[in-house]
């Protein structure tokens, strides 16, 4: 495991839990620090969802240990630190976009001077500053999605659990909770981001945990586990590719091409993606369900 | 917007805050979707017609009604027919306003952002029964209120006890409210409508066989529908409120022969029973939304 760099404010450890027959998590450990990006990979029915669920108190453990800021997941003192968006959610398609903060500002029990002020401030931060008083039902699903966001951030939570957030949104939508989840990590808030779009992971995770089948298969920095395996070396006497070579031996390996008395035209270092990484672990899992 | 840090200034979370703003929540849907509008229209309209029904048999059979042996017969029937459309209406009000109240409302993804707030998923429930009961509540008062006072003009008669039936149909109403949170918490939203409205009609029918059982001297039959009626105690306020509108004597024995049939007096010990019931009602309920996982 990672350890990060300051006390994890989201802590798993050793969490099962099961529906009636089915395994869903078999002994997960995970944490997230304050002021980190965390992207919660995995295949379908995985268990991400069911982890995110349990560490806001959705769903109750089996066994192991979850905790909120020192509190138990689920705890009232635990959810009072939470913002939640749930992959499947819905909110009364009678009410504006300000009357649903609206709501959740009076359930987070935090004092907001000027509550108000506050709900602006969070549609314009998820782009949705136009339709303060659209009804829900007249928004389309990324309008809501972005609300789901801000509804998520009301209050300033110093957690953040995200499940599928941009599931829904196009680019353009995707980049806008990319600054705003940047945004919130610079403000200190610990952010567990379950996704499929490895791509969004690689553009913003600070760190990766990858679940199959109820188990963490891998984690770590984004950078470390894509790093350099192998390089492809173009000479006078044409390309060769050098698989499983690691990236601190590659200037070893030109000095001696060199010594070869070969001309280097190029070196060009293979970079795994989270992609090939994520197909090596869990391969093409969906199409065997 | 606040920091991370500043997350610490949380205020003690209020059970009854939460309650009202649930609550508020719940009666806001009714009131955008129009539930009120359109329950008020129909009542005004059922109203006027009650209204026009008594002043019409007042207008056209003086003769019958106002002989001394009829004349508290008739109040009385009609106070008992109004009785049980108030409370069969409210009834299917308070089921509609609560059969989503959990399960189907945790299906469409309606609960999991509000409870995973600091809400105790009692305040939830709380919020939910709260407003079913205010509306369901408010309507059968409003409405036995109108067709008492209608009746009390019209025929310039009543019942002694004719306001004693209001709480009790009040009381009937929440025991239904009360159920049906309950079974939401454990089947979707038109299964428990469908089973609430099953088990209400079952307890109606009980109480008429019970009436017929006592007609015939079946005493079995007439258990039967005291148990039913005990074990769904809207059944017995029921009873107990068609009990305030029978006359004493050997009118009143004549009278239960029809529309008041299946009338009953159930004391205090009701009473008792029915917040016993009502408040075992919420501890089932909160007990089976505390371990449901959403």
């Amino acid at each position: 495991m990672v350890a990060p760099s300051s006390p994890p404010l989201v802590s798993a450890i050793g969490v099962t839990k099961a529906y009636k027959r089915a395994i869903a998590l078999r002994g997960v450990d995970l944490e997230v620090a304050a002021g980190e990006v965390v992207g919660l990979l995995g295949p379908n029915g995985a268990g991400k969802s069911t982890l995110t669920k349990l560490l806001c108190g959705l769903v109750k453990a089996d066994g192991g240990t979850a905790t909120i800021g020192g509190a138990p997941a689920g705890s009232i003192r635990a959810r009072s630190q939470v913002g939640y968006l749930a992959e499947l959610f819905r909110f009364p398609g009678w009410a504006t976009a300000e009357e649903v903060l609206a709501t959740h500002q009076r359930l987070t029990h935090r004092p907001t001077a000027d509550p108000a002020a506050e709900r602006r401030e969070l549609l314009v931060e998820v782009g949705l500053a136009q339709a303060a008083t659209t009804r829900v039902e007249a928004m389309s699903k990324g309008m809501q999605q972005r609300l789901g966001l801000a509804q998520a951030m009301v209050g300033g939570p110093g957690v953040l659990l995200l499940d599928e957030p941009t599931s829904a949104l196009d680019p353009a939508g995707r980049h806008t909770v990319r600054e705003v989840l940047a945004r919130a990590r610079d403000r200190g808030t610990a952010v567990l981001l379950n996704t499929h779009l490895l791509g969004e992971v690689e553009l913003l995770a600070d760190r990766v945990v990858l679940i199959d089948a109820g188990r963490v298969v891998a984690q770590g920095a984004v950078a470390d586990l894509t790093a350099v395996q192998g390089v492809t070396i173009e000479t006078d006497e044409g390309r060769t590719e050098h698989r499983d070579i690691s990236r601190d031996k590659i200037p070893a390996l030109v000095k001696q091409r060199i010594r070869e008395g070969r001309s280097i035209y190029a070196v060009e270092p293979h970079r795994s993606t989270l992609e090939e990484l994520y197909l090596d672990l869990v391969g093409d899992r969906e199409s065997d369900r | 917007m606040s920091r991370v840090g500043e997350a610490a200034a949380v205020a003690r979370p209020s059970a009854l805050s939460d309650v009202l703003v649930i609550a508020r929540l719940a009666l806001q849907e009714a009131v955008r979707r129009r539930v009120l509008t359109v329950v008020g229209i129909l009542t005004l309209l059922s109203g006027a017609l009650y209204l026009v029904g008594c002043a019409s048999l007042k207008h056209n059979s003086t003769t019958i009604i106002d002989s001394e042996v009829i004349k508290p017969i008739v109040p009385a029937t009609l106070l008992g027919l109004a009785s049980f459309a108030t409370l069969f209406l409210g009834s299917v009000l308070s089921v509609f306003l609560t059969a989503s109240a959990v399960r189907g409302d945790a299906d469409r993804g309606l609960v999991q952002p509000l409870v995973v707030r600091p809400v105790g998923r009692n305040a939830y429930l709380g919020g939910r029964a709260l407003a079913a009961a205010v509306v369901a509540g408010g309507y059968v008062l409003v409405v036995s209120l109108f067709a008492t006072l209608v009746t009390r003009i019209v025929f310039d008669n009543l019942p002694p006890s004719a306001w004693q039936v209001i709480p009790r149909l009040i009381a009937g109403v929440l025991v239904v409210t009360a159920v049906t949170l309950v079974v939401s918490c454990m089947l979707s939203t038109v299964a428990t409508g469908i089973s609430v409205l099953m088990a209400y009609g079952a307890g109606l029918v009980a109480g008429l066989l019970g009436q017929i059982g006592q007609s015939l001297g079946a005493p079995t039959l007439a258990h039967i529908a005291a148990v039913v009626s005990w074990a769904l105690p809207f059944e017995a306020m029921y009873r107990d409120a068609l009990q305030q509108l029978s006359p004493a004597g050997p009118l009143g024995e004549l009278v239960q022969l029809g529309p008041l049939g299946g009338a009953d007096s159930g004391g205090v010990g009701l009473w008792l029973f029915t917040a016993a019931y009502i408040a075992g009602c919420g501890l089932l309920a909160s007990w089976r939304f505390g371990r449901s996982d959403l």
